[in-house]
């Protein structure tokens, strides 16, 4: 029985990956800020059946509240094997550019929460010489366009600091997965109106997900279009990238 | 302009509808819109056909994500679950366990507010009467912020002005229902061929003791002695074990795209509605088969609705009560395949006598005619005929499949409108009540 960890649980990916891990009868502890959701989604969960959907409500922001996450969660769980981080936020790129405290915001939220969860998680996991951790980035990390480089730095320092885990825990028998979704329709981009065939569901996305865990893939990109896509965006001379409007 | 993602099954009327995304049950409603008419509507999985789903001018709210299980009584068969969950989703998560739907209409990809927004039925009528009676209990969210448990016996106005409601009342955030036990996902069913109306009477008789599930496909073309002749199905729930491959929860083919014209037309039907006929030779043929097939064949063929191109189609299904019902029917489907126009498939079936908790509510005793007609400008005055016909006989129209109904009409089958109005909420309204809602000048 998989005993898993989901952090930003009420996620739509999240959810949708934890729907997964419970029809397989996984163990499950979730986290995310706020208790009425996450009870919505533990119940959820059992009725489809997780074998347990325990839970902690924690401002991920509040780092100093992380060793409380990290023990609550080794305390509910009988042996963790998988961690998914999923939570984020898609902050509004033009209040970050008007307001320091705003990108700052950004940055601690997506990249520095998880690299002060993951490093206490990451030594349990190498301790015990087995486990995944699954992290959700984006494509937005690949590069830092006009329209969204604060999210994209985050994104962008955080792949960077799950290569060299992943190369760090290679030997310990640890897994390390970067996953970059392209666009999904989420409450998180509820407000974008025009929704294309470039759209995709997060169900379709926590399949993608549930698959490259299996196949202990490094990075992988969800749906598999945009690694083309960012393939020819990354190959695009700087010289001339910075002209265009993305 | 985008294409607007909240339309009717029916694809028609086609408007620029807002929507207002809902994710979680505790939240509240989304306040004012900003502009003059800000009124509500819930919006499930567009399964209804008409105008019943759309709020012109206003906005729906999609509950498509309020899509989580509360729990589930393994024992008991009760279940509780958010109004977004698609009825496909309850049956994959209920089947394994033993139970079934107590009432399926003839999608599986209906959310469950929206079953009980329109209170809906199935072939067994007849045995279970409708979906609103197997509801146990359901949280209603008013505008005015205040959160109902509504049950039989609690808030019971309430309860009753919901279930068939049409998402008027409010918004249903969660609903507990009563399943039905099963032993596997299979189903015995019989195909009997009938060659005329008096047969397909009798053939109901017969079989509406035996059968929990009963319903006709007519030929809706043929005319003279061969007038409604068709294929009359009944079944039971059978207790072998399905070794069969595994079924999805996803239509296996589909419709790709609307074509420029409607696929459906005066050659296609006659064709079809032929070779649909003569496909069965034996006069009985008895076979096993997943509930998928037997409940939801359409769903099959994801997107069906785009083969009656850009215009889409209209919806027509009607209650005919009493003997005068099923002299009426006779006329009625001398008039349908008379016009040239109507559907590959047309549905038969005589309703029982349950009645539904619902005050709203569609069935009641006697035969009920559903068939879709390509959207054009003659079809409109067939179905003021048909409208015409099912008033003298005092029966009714389905609001969840109509597009054009006179107000009228409408209150003319739902004597109880008035008494229904008062359960509005005064911030939620739909196109369809504005149409049908007001006083007949």
């Amino acid at each position: 029985m998989s005993q898993v960890l989901i952090i930003g649980a009420t996620s739509a990916i999240a959810q949708a990956v934890a729907r997964r891990y419970a029809e397989q009868g996984a163990n499950l502890f979730l986290v995310a800020r706020d208790a009425e959701r996450l009870d919505a989604v533990a119940d959820d969960l059992v009725v489809r059946g997780a074998a347990g959907a325990d839970m902690l409500a924690a401002d991920l922001t509040d780092l100093d509240r992380h060793p409380e996450i990290v023990a609550a969660a080794l305390d509910g769980l009988s042996g963790l094997d998988t961690i998914l981080i999923a939570h984020g936020v898609l902050p509004d790129q033009h209040a970050c550019e008007q307001s320091a405290r705003e990108a700052l915001h950004s940055i601690d939220v997506n990249f520095l929460s998880v690299v002060s969860l993951l490093t206490p998680l990451a030594n349990q996991l190498a301790d015990r010489k087995a486990g995944v951790i699954a992290v959700i980035s984006s494509v937005a990390g690949d590069r830092g366009r006009q329209s969204n480089y604060i999210y994209g730095a985050a994104k962008s320092g955080l792949d960077t600091f799950l290569e060299g885990l992943r190369n760090r825990l290679f030997k310990s028998g640890v897994h390390v997965l970067t996953i970059k979704p392209g666009f999904v329709a989420t409450p998180m981009t509820a407000h974008i109106p025009e929704r294309g065939a470039l759209w995709a569901q997060p169900e379709d996305i926590a399949a993608g997900i549930i698959k490259a865990i299996e196949k202990r893939r490094n990075v992988v990109y969800l749906p598999s279009f945009w690694a083309l896509i960012m393939l020819i965006i990354r190959s695009i001379p700087e010289s001339i990238f910075k002209r265009l409007s993305l | 302009m985008a294409a607007s993602i909240y339309r009717s099954w029916g694809r028609f009327p086609q408007i620029d509808q807002r929507g207002e995304p809902l994710v979680w049950r505790t939240d509240p409603l989304p306040g004012p819109g900003g502009e003059e008419d800000a009124s509500l509507l819930p919006f499930g999985n567009g399964r209804s056909y008409g105008d019943v789903c759309l709020n012109r001018g206003g906005r729906v709210l999609d509950t498509r994500a309020l899509d989580r299980f509360i729990r589930f009584d393994r024992e008991q068969g009760i279940i509780r679950c958010e109004s977004g969950v698609l009825l496909a989703a309850l049956l994959h998560l209920v089947v394994p366990a033993g139970w079934f739907l107590p009432v399926s209409p003839g999608t599986r990809y209906a959310t469950v507010g929206g079953a009980l927004a329109n209170d809906v039925h199935g072939k067994n009528h007849h045995y279970a009467g409708t979906f609103g009676c197997h509801v146990t209990a359901f949280e209603l969210l008013r505008s005015d912020g205040s959160r109902l448990v509504c049950t039989p016996e609690e808030n019971s106005e309430l309860f009753s002005a919901t279930i068939g409601g049409m998402g008027l009342t409010g918004l249903v955030t969660w609903v507990e229902l009563q399943l039905r036990r099963v032993q596997g996902a299979l189903l015995k069913e019989e195909s009997v061929k009938f060659s005329n109306l008096n047969e397909f009477f009798r053939l109901s008789e017969l079989s509406d003791g035996n059968f929990e599930y009963t319903v006709a496909w007519v030929d809706c073309v043929s005319r003279g002695d061969s007038l409604g002749r068709g294929l009359f199905a009944r079944a039971n729930h059978d207790s072998s074990e399905y070794t069969g491959r595994e079924r999805s929860d996803k239509p296996t083919v589909s419709v790709p795209f609307s074509p420029p014209v409607s696929l459906v037309n005066r050659w296609s039907l006659k064709a079809f509605n032929a070779f649909y006929y003569a496909r069965q030779r034996e006069r009985k043929r008895v076979r096993t088969l997943h509930y998928q097939s037997f409940f939801y064949p359409l769903d099959s063929i994801g997107n069906w609705n785009r083969i009656y191109g850009p215009k889409g189609m209209l919806q027509y299904q009607c209650l005919l009560p009493g003997d005068d019902g099923r002299k009426m029917l006779h006329e009625m489907m001398s008039t349908i395949a008379g016009s040239g126009n109507g559907s590959f498939l047309t549905v038969l079936k005589v309703f029982g006598d349950k009645s539904s908790p619902g005050m709203m509510s569609f069935p009641r005793p006697g035969v009920t005619l559903a068939l879709d007609f390509q959207n054009k400008p003659d079809v409109f005055r067939l179905l003021d005929r048909l409208d015409a016909m099912t008033r003298e006989v005092g029966g009714a129209v389905y609001p969840a499949k109509d597009a054009r109904m006179s107000a009228e009409s409408f209150q003319a089958y739902f004597p109880a409108w008035q008494e229904f109005a008062e359960h509005i909420d005064p911030g939620f309204s739909s196109s369809f009540w504005r149409r049908v809602g007001g006083e007949v000048l």
